[in-house]
């Protein structure tokens, strides 16, 4: 009788889309000995609705909601970028109050942003409790749109030439009294997940995401500043007059094990919001005063030409090259996607890592398959 | 139970002409059902009370609706609601082991309260070897768990099966030691044994051990190991929800879910109830003697889980084996020498 001997056999694990952690619709097929991952091929598209297609057959304005829709977590930062690049397109320069006022807006929604990445990271991870702290002011937030716009998550608030409602009566106060109560809660989740040693041991040394292979791979945001690259278009190439605000850009140091590591990213998030609450204050303090439709066009026809457009969302660049062939809709409309890139680099980073640390990857670099698929 | 026959047989008139096997076996029977109501009890006011902690916890009010007064009756209606529901046995399973699995880990649970001592006279069974038994008994569980995940032939669940296999083997190891720890000094593997030795002391509890060097240690080992055996965060990786969905219990639904979570509550019980009765004087207290404080203590070590439950985050595979390997068992292994030299002394 012959014994052959026994050779490890591998196992293809489907995860998704329907899996409690992968953040959307995201299917990704890993091929594991035991419980190592040993490859790992992201299947993308169970969200595609059209986006670029949509935007070809309706009128400038009308692609606004649609791209709202895209990263739903951060609306006003999606649609921020479109409005500005319709605006330089079409040679329109908007009065202050609009600009300070969609700074606080986009800022606000990165919070909100930044609040659900950290919270569903800590779910990841299996810590419920932070969770629902950050759900209790992300709600706040989303309190304070539907008073500007009411809604609550799809706003259709930047247009091109202004923003739909000006604030309410009220609002500033409202909005510093958040901020006030904001602060210490960042403190507190620090103390209790942040720095938490079972949090730490499971998410620094974990997906490495080198300063080298993060810029080859073109990933932005917070992702790649966790990496040690000072790189946040909001500084580098400043638009709705950001260089006139007092902020820092938190990067990765490395603190707990290997830079660029899933505790860097999501960390250099926790500490983007309380630089998003420095620039409120000073937007808030500073608040001119204007017609925020002055320059609202009735019709929106820009002269022939493209126009590629970027603005720093809450998960990276996003950028929005337009070409117009001067009639009432667009050409064309295609979007450059920070999450498509952080997924690409996903199978390279996480690979022979465990299945439980494939979640903790996937959390920390903050894909919303909304944008990633359009 | 020999107290029961005791009750028994003073207060029903005729009981002694009875035929001699029944009087036996009335006792038995009732101590029986004695044993399942608190079974079915137990779950159902521990998990309406954790949804209260965690709610609390989590700055919410938790269930409110059902019932009127704070949502008292919601895990009722969960319980209806779950004895309702279609019984699903997916098509690839295996429907015999599909079917034996929850039976199994429930009655590991369930066999458990056999020996926990209540009080002085309440006891199901004061076994010579309480200790042993509720050691073995208790690892009946994996069996089903491992069973569980095998059947439902799902890739997650038998992720869940061969963590849950990996995890609740490796910890055992350290408890018992832990345990070991008490045995010794007192020398007898009966729980009542136990439980008398820690009787008297400075204040009533100074005999506790839990006060006494060697095992205060070892009380801290073994309650760590505990929260392994059942599962629990920070050690909940066999049924880790954001990687293996719900782990080997992935495919139940209706009853049988409800019988893992049953066991599971049981389970929780069970673990405190041993560290109570081991390190915490069991049914000895200053004040209110006897079973309540027996219960006060097991439910405090309850809510003990909830609130690590509630804030910790979950270790991953390899860390939570190292902690098991590498950390506990060398201690564990030290108590028991220090504990066999304290005694020799």
């Amino acid at each position: 009788m012959q014994v052959e001997a026994y050779e490890g056999e591998e196992m293809i694990l489907n995860m998704g889309p329907q899996h409690p952690s992968t953040h959307g619709v995201l299917r990704l097929e890993l091929q594991t000995d035991g419980e190592v991952v040993q490859k790992i091929t992201p299947h993308i598209g169970y969200l595609h609705r059209c986006f670029e297609k949509h935007a070809e057959n309706v009128d400038y304005p009308g692609v606004i909601p649609y791209t709202d829709r895209m990263d739903y977590i951060a609306s006003m930062n999606n649609s921020l970028g479109y409005a500005l690049a319709v605006e330089k397109l079409m040679g329109i320069e908007v009065n202050d109050r609009v600009k300070t006022l969609r700074i606080i807006v986009a800022e606000l929604n990165r919070i909100a942003s930044h609040l659900l990445s950290v919270g569903t990271y800590a779910m990841d991870i299996g810590a419920y409790t932070p969770f629902l702290h950050c759900f209790r002011e992300r709600e706040k937030i989303l309190d304070l749109f539907e008073w500007i716009c009411g809604a609550r998550l799809l706003y259709n608030y930047n247009w091109v030439g202004g923003v739909s409602h000006d604030i309410p009566e009220g609002f500033v106060e409202k909005t510093r009294q958040f901020l006030t109560e904001f602060e210490p809660v960042i403190a507190e989740e620090n103390e209790l997940l942040s720095f938490n040693k079972i949090f730490i041991e499971r998410t620094a040394g974990v997906g490495i995401l080198g300063e080298e292979l993060a810029l080859s791979y073109n990933v932005t945001g917070p992702n790649l500043r966790g990496s040690g690259v000072s790189w946040d278009l909001r500084k580098a190439e400043p638009y709705c007059g950001y260089e006139t605000y007092d902020f820092s850009v938190p990067v990765g140091q490395g603190k707990f094990g290997p830079l660029g590591s899933c505790w860097d990213r999501y960390y250099v998030r926790v500490r983007e919001m309380e630089e998003c609450v420095k620039i409120i204050r000073q937007a808030l303090d500073r608040l001119p005063e204007g017609d925020v439709k002055e320059k609202v066009p009735k019709k929106v026809r820009p002269p022939k030409g493209d126009i590629y457009g970027k603005t720093e969302t809450p998960r990276g660049e996003l950028g929005y090259y337009i070409v117009s062939d001067g009639s009432p809709n667009p050409f064309r409309v295609k979007i450059k996607s920070p999450c498509f890139t952080a997924l690409a680099v996903l199978p390279v980073i996480s690979k022979g890592e465990m299945i439980a640390d494939i979640i903790a990857v996937i959390g920390s670099i903050d894909i919303v398959m909304g944008e990633l698929d359009r | 139970m020999e107290a029961l026959l005791k009750l028994l047989s003073d207060n029903v008139a005729g009981y002694g002409s009875l035929p001699l096997p029944l009087q036996y076996f009335l006792p038995m029977l009732l101590a029986c059902l004695l044993c399942i109501a608190l079974v079915a009890l137990f779950p159902i006011v521990a998990v309406y009370a954790e949804r209260k902690v965690a709610a609390h916890m989590q700055d919410r009010l938790g269930p409110m609706r059902v019932g009127g007064w704070h949502g008292w009756a919601q895990t009722i209606a969960d319980g209806v609601k779950l004895l309702l529901k279609e019984d699903i046995v997916p098509t690839e399973a295996d429907p015999f082991l599909f079917k034996l699995a929850p039976l199994v880990v429930f009655a590991g649970g369930f066999a458990s309260l056999v020996v926990l001592p209540f009080s002085a006279s309440m006891i199901v069974s004061d076994l010579n070897i309480g200790v042993l038994y509720i050691v073995a008994i208790s690892s009946l569980g994996v069996i089903g768990i491992i069973m569980a995940g095998w059947a439902s032939n799902n890739k997650y669940a038998l992720f869940g099966g061969m963590r849950a296999a990996a995890q609740i083997v490796s910890y055992e190891i350290p408890a018992v030691m832990a345990i070991l720890t008490v045995v010794i000094p007192v020398g007898s593997l009966g729980m009542q044994d136990i439980v008398r030795a820690q009787e008297g002391g400075w204040l009533g509890i100074g005999n506790w051990f839990i006060f006494k060097p060697v095992t205060f240690i070892a009380f801290f080992v073994y309650y760590l190991a505990s929260l392994a055996e059942v599962n629990r965060t920070p050690f909940d990786i066999p049924e880790a929800e954001s990687e293996l969905v719900a782990g080997y219990h992935t495919e139940y639904s209706g009853m049988r879910f409800a019988f893992f979570m049953l066991a599971e509550y049981v389970n929780m019980f069970v673990v405190s109830a041993i560290a109570a009765t081991l390190f915490l004087g069991g049914w000895n207290s200053p004040v209110l003697g006897g079973p309540v404080a027996f219960m006060l203590k097991s439910v405090g070590l309850v809510f003990v889980q909830f609130w690590l439950r509630w804030t910790l985050p979950r270790l991953r595979v390899d860390q939570l084996m190292y902690v098991s390997w590498k950390v506990l068992l060398p201690a564990s292994f030290l108590l028991v020498i220090a504990a066999g030299a304290l005694a020799v002394m």
